[in-house]
C-alpha cells in the first residue's frame, strides 16, 4: 500500500480540484469534501507511515513495543478530520442557503448581490 | 538642541488653537519663534568662529546603538541661521499674504513644522536623524504645497513633489544603510575620518549613486527637476521659504557635507560637474521662456541649485568658496524677488510679466526691493551677488578638469540671470510708467517690508562683507573642504582681473538678449514638442500607466471569480514546486519500488481499485443520491487504509465522520432541483489539465518524502513519556486530550463556531423576508 498510496491520494486530489473548479454548487461541495480526504491522507502519507503495531503501551510496560507507528501524525489527522467536518458542514448548509437565495445551482449566477 | 525642536514641534501643534485664541495676531508668536531661535544660535557664533565644534547627544533607541547627535559646526551653524532668519521674515510677510485665510493657523502648523525639520536636517550629527528629518522636510512641503487642496492641479503637484522626493528619501536610506554597514558607525564626524575605508570599499561606488539620487530629486538636478516648478502651486511664502532658500537647498548640504569623504572620487566629480552644469544651463533657458513670474523665479532657483552643484563638483577650495557665497547671495536675492512676486500676484492679482507694467509708482518699497535683489542677481558692483559672481567665474577659470565647458556653461548661465533680473525689474516696475498696471488694492507691511530687509541685506553683505558675514563662510568653508584653515578675503575690488572683465561682458550680453528676448521666445518656441519627452511628461506617463496597469492587475487578479482564485493558487504553488524540483532535482528510487509492487497484497490492489472505480463513477454520474453514497464508499475506504497503518483512533474518527456527513447530506441536499448536468464545454479541457497537474505534483512530492524521511524525536519523546508523565496508553490520545489539551480545545471553539452558524443559517427564513 505504501507504492500506492501516492498515487491514490495523488488521483483523489486532481478529481477534488476538478470539482472545486466545477460550476455546480452540488459539485463544489464533492469537491471540498473530496480535498478535505485527500489532505488528511497526504499528510499520512508524508508523516512517515509504516505498516506497524499501534501507538498503544502495553499494559505492565511503560515504553511503547517497538516498532510503533508513529503517534504525531495521527494526533494531527484526528484534528485535521473532526475540523474538516465542521466546515462540510457549515458549506453544505451555506450552500443550500444560497441555492434558496438564489434558486440557482451555478456558480457563474452567482455574481449579482441584489438580493443579499 | 532637542529642546528647540521639541518646542518648535509643540508650538507647531497649537498654531490651530493659538489662531483661534489670537485671531491674525497669531503672527506675533510665530514671528517671535523663528527669531529667538535665531538668536539663541547666535550664542553659538563665538565658539564656532573660532574654530570648535558643539555637540550635543541624547539616548535615543539604545538597543540598536542610535542616539541622537546633533552638532554645530561652520557650515550646520551657517545653514541653521539662515533656516530660523528666513523663517522668522517668511512668517511674518504669510500673515500679510494669506490674511483673512480661515486655515492661517493651519498654514503655521506646517511651516513651523517645516522649520524644525528643516533646524534638525541641517544640525543632525547622526545620518539616520539627518534622514528622519529629511523626511520630515518633504512631508511637510507635500503639505504645504497641498495647501490650497480645493485644486486640482495643485494636490497633483503637491503629490508629485512628494513622490519625487520621496523616492530619492529612499534611495538615501540605502546609501545610508549601506555606508553605516561599510564604516560601522553612522555618525557624520566619525565618517569625516573614515575617508579611505569608505572610498576603497567595494560599495562606495553604490553608496555614492544612491546618495548622488537622493540630493537630486532634493535639489531638483536634472532629471529630477521638473517637481520644482509644479511646487509653485503652493501660496508664495512657500515657494520662497522651501523652495527657494531652504528645503531644496538640502541636497546641497548633504553634498557639501559628505564632500570630505567623497571628493576623492572621479565618479563624484563628473557626475556633479556634468549633471550641475546641464542643469544650470536647462534652467537658465527655460526660465527665459516663460513669462510667470513664479515659473521663471522655480527655473533660475533651479539653475542656481544646478551652479553649487557643480561648484562642489569642482571641489577646488576657491569653488567651495564661490559656491557659499553664491548661496548665501541667492538666498537673499531670490527670497527678495519671491516675497515680492507674491505682493504684486496678491496686489494685482496676475503673476504674467507681459501684463505687469510701471508698477514702481504703486509699489515703491516692493520695487526698490526688488531692484536691489535683481542688481545683486545681475552681479553688479556694489552688491553681494557680484562677489559671488567674480568667485564662480574664477573657480571655474581654475578647474582641475573641464575648464572650458563648466566655464561655458558658468557664463552662459550669467548671461541669462542678467536678463531675468531686468525683465523681474525694470520690465515689471519701471517701464512705461504711464500705463502702469492697475492695483486691486495696496500692499500692506507685512508684505513689503519682508522682502526690503533682504534685499537690503544683499547690498549690506556687498559693502561690508568682512565685518558681518566672512567668518561663518570661512568656517562654513572649512567643514566642507575638510578642515584644512581657509582664508576667505571677500571684496569688491580685485583690480582690473580678466574675472572683472567677464562679470562686464556678461551684463552686457544679458542687456542685449534682454532686448531681443521676445524675439527669443518666439524662435524657442519650436522646441515645445520636445518638451513631450520631458521628465515631467515621463512622470506623468508613467504615473497613470502605472495605475491602468494596477487596475488591469486587480481585473485579473481580484475579479471575484470563486474558480479563477482557485486556479491562480494552483498554478502559482505547482509552479514553485516545479523550481524546487529542477533546482534539486532530488533521487527517487523507482527499481525497488517495481520489485514492491509485486509483493502487493491482495487486500490492498482491492482498496485502490474500489477507490478509482468509485472516483470514475463520481465523474460520469448525474444522481445526487448515488454520488453521497459513493462520497461514503470513498471515505470508508480512507479509513481502512488508516487502520492498516495501524492507526485505529484515526480510522474511526473517519468512519463516524463519514456517516455523519452522508447524513448531513441526504438530509438537507434532497430537496434540491434534478441534479443537471451544466456544460462547460469551452473550459473543460482546461480543468482536467489543471486537476492533473496539481495531483501529479501531489503525487511526485509524496513520492520524494517517502524516498527522503525525516526522522522525528517527537516520537520518542511521546513514546518515552506517555506512561511515566501523563499516565495514559494510547499515546494518540494521550497527546490530544494532555500534551496538545489547549490545541484540543480550540478544535472544540472551531466546531462550535461552526455549529452555531449552521444554527444561524438554519433558522433563517429568507422566504418569510430575513435578510442574510
Amino acid at each position: 500500500m505504501e507504492i500506492l498510496l501516492p498515487f491514490l491520494t495523488g488521483t483523489l486530489f486532481s478529481v477534488s480540484i476538478y470539482f472545486i473548479l466545477h460550476r455546480h454548487l452540488f459539485k463544489l461541495i464533492l469537491g471540498l469534501i473530496l480535498f478535505g480526504l485527500s489532505t488528511n491522507l497526504f499528510l499520512f502519507v508524508v508523516g512517515g507511515m509504516k505498516r506497524g503495531s499501534i501507538a498503544i503501551i502495553e499494559q505492565g510496560s511503560n515504553l511503547p513495543a517497538e516498532p510503533y507507528a508513529d503517534p504525531v501524525p495521527q494526533a494531527l489527522l484526528l484534528t485535521a478530520i473532526v475540523i474538516g467536518f465542521g466546515i462540510q458542514a457549515f458549506s453544505i448548509v451555506l450552500i443550500r442557503r444560497v441555492y434558496q437565495t438564489f434558486k440557482s445551482n451555478n456558480m457563474d449566477n452567482l455574481n449579482n448581490n441584489e438580493k443579499i | 538642541m532637542l529642546l528647540v525642536l521639541t518646542i518648535c514641534l509643540i508650538m507647531a501643534f497649537t498654531a490651530p488653537w493659538l489662531f483661534k485664541m489670537l485671531g491674525r495676531y497669531v503672527v506675533i508668536p510665530f514671528t517671535l519663534l523663528p527669531f529667538s531661535i535665531f538668536s539663541y544660535l547666535c550664542t553659538f557664533l563665538p565658539a564656532v568662529l573660532s574654530g570648535k565644534v558643539v555637540r550635543f547627544s541624547y539616548g535615543w533607541i539604545p538597543s540598536l546603538g542610535i542616539d541622537m547627535h546633533f552638532m554645530l559646526d561652520g557650515l550646520s551653524l551657517f545653514f541653521a541661521l539662515l533656516v530660523t532668519f528666513f523663517g522668522g521674515l517668511v512668517m511674518l510677510y504669510a500673515s500679510g499674504y494669506l490674511n483673512g485665510h480661515v486655515l492661517l493657523g493651519r498654514f503655521y502648523l506646517y511651516l513651523t513644522l517645516f522649520m524644525a525639520a528643516m533646524l534638525g536636517l541641517v544640525t543632525s550629527d547622526s545620518i539616520f536623524g539627518l534622514f528622519l528629518f529629511w523626511e520630515l522636510t518633504s512631508i511637510s512641503s507635500y503639505l504645504l504645497i497641498g495647501f490650497n487642496n480645493e485644486e486640482e492641479r495643485v494636490r497633483k503637484s503637491a503629490w508629485q513633489a512628494l513622490m519625487v522626493t520621496g523616492m530619492g528619501g529612499l534611495a538615501l536610506m540605502a546609501a545610508f544603510i549601506l555606508l553605516s554597514l561599510i564604516s560601522g558607525s553612522y555618525t557624520f564626524s566619525d565618517l569625516l575620518s573614515m575617508e579611505t575605508d569608505i572610498t576603497e570599499h567595494f560599495l562606495f561606488l553604490p553608496v555614492l549613486l544612491l546618495l548622488l539620487v537622493g540630493c537630486f530629486t532634493k535639489s531638483a538636478q536634472f532629471p529630477f527637476h521638473f517637481w520644482l516648478p509644479n511646487a509653485m502651486a503652493a501660496p508664495t511664502p512657500v515657494s520662497a521659504y522651501l523652495h527657494s532658500a531652504t528645503m531644496v537647498k538640502a541636497g546641497v548640504y548633504l553634498l557639501a557635507r559628505m564632500a570630505p569623504v567623497m571628493a576623492g572620487s572621479e565618479v563624484w566629480q563628473y557626475t556633479l560637474v556634468l549633471v550641475g552644469g546641464a542643469t544650470a544651463l536647462l534652467g537658465a533657458f527655460l526660465a527665459l521662456q516663460h513669462t510667470d513670474m513664479k515659473a521663471i523665479l522655480a527655473y533660475t532657483t533651479i539653475s542656481a541649485l544646478g551652479q553649487m552643484v557643480t561648484m562642489i563638483g569642482i571641489g577646488t577650495t576657491v569653488a567651495l568658496k564661490a559656491m557659499m557665497v553664491f548661496l548665501l547671495a541667492h538666498a537673499l536675492y531670490k527670497g527678495t524677488m519671491f516675497l515680492a512676486a507674491g505682493a504684486i500676484d496678491h496686489c494685482t492679482g496676475t503673476r504674467d510679466v507681459n501684463k505687469l507694467r510701471g508698477l514702481a509708482r504703486y509699489m515703491p518699497v516692493t520695487a526698490l526691493a526688488t531692484t536691489l535683489a535683481a542688481l545683486s542677481m545681475a552681479g553688479l558692483m556694489p552688491f553681494f551677488g557680484f562677489i559671488g559672481k567674480e568667485l564662480l567665474y574664477e573657480a571655474a577659470l581654475n578647474s582641475r578638469f573641464f575648464v572650458w565647458l563648466v566655464f561655458g556653461l558658468t557664463f552662459l548661465t550669467g548671461i541669462g540671470y542678467v536678463t531675468v533680473a531686468v525683465t523681474l525689474s525694470y520690465g515689471i516696475f519701471w517701464n512705461m510708467p504711464r500705463r502702469a498696471t492697475k492695483l486691486v488694492h495696496p500692499p500692506g507691511f507685512s508684505l513689503y517690508a519682508p522682502a526690503f530687509i533682504l534685499g537690503l541685506l544683499g547690498a549690506a553683505f556687498g559693502l561690508i562683507p568682512r565685518q558681518i558675514v566672512t567668518p561663518i563662510l570661512e568656517r562654513a568653508v572649512q567643514s566642507i573642504s575638510g578642515n584644512e584653515l581657509v582664508q576667505l578675503k571677500l571684496s569688491l575690488w580685485h583690480g582690473l582681473t580678466k574675472e572683472l572683465g567677464l562679470s562686464v561682458l556678461t551684463i552686457l550680453m544679458g542687456l542685449l538678449l534682454y532686448r531681443y528676448l521676445k524675439v527669443v521666445q518666439q524662435k524657442s518656441s519650436i522646441l515645445n514638442p520636445l518638451y513631450k519627452f520631458g521628465p515631467n511628461n515621463i512622470y506623468h506617463k508613467a504615473f497613470s500607466g502605472f495605475l491602468l496597469a494596477a487596475k488591469a492587475f486587480i481585473t485579473a487578479i481580484q475579479n471575484g471569480n470563486l474558480r479563477r482564485y482557485i486556479i491562480y493558487i494552483i498554478l502559482f504553488f505547482s509552479s514553485m514546486m516545479f523550481y524546487v524540483i529542477w533546482r534539486d532535482a532530488p533521487h527517487i528510487d523507482f527499481s525497488s519500488r517495481a520489485q514492491l509492487l509485486q509483493q502487493l497484497p491482495f487486500h490492498d490492489v482491492v482498496i485502490f481499485t474500489l477507490v478509482v472505480a468509485a472516483l470514475l463513477f463520481l465523474l460520469g454520474t448525474r444522481s445526487r443520491l448515488t454520488s453521497i453514497v459513493v462520497m461514503g464508499l470513498v471515505g470508508y475506504s480512507a479509513a481502512l487504509i488508516y487502520i492498516m497503518f495501524g492507526a485505529p483512533d484515526v480510522a474511526a474518527t473517519q468512519f463516524l465522520i463519514e456517516t455523519l456527513t452522508v447524513v448531513i447530506f441526504v438530509l438537507l441536499l434532497h430537496k434540491l432541483p434534478a441534479f443537471i448536468y451544466l456544460s462547460h464545454q469551452f473550459n473543460k479541457y482546461k480543468y482536467i489539465a489543471i486537476s492533473i497537474l496539481f495531483g501529479a505534483v501531489m503525487t511526485y512530492t509524496m513520492l520524494v518524502v517517502q524516498d527522503h524521511t525525516v526522522e522525528s524525536e517527537l516520537k520518542d519523546y511521546f513514546g518515552k513519556t506517555s506512561v511515566l508523565q501523563a499516565h495514559g496508553r494510547n499515546i494518540v490520545n494521550v497527546i490530544l486530550v494532555d500534551f496538545r489539551a489547549l490545541d484540543t480545545l480550540g478544535e472544540i471553539t472551531v466546531l462550535a463556531v461552526a455549529a452555531l452558524g449552521i444554527y444561524a443559517l438554519l433558522r433563517m427564513q429568507p422566504e418569510k423576508g430575513d435578510k442574510p
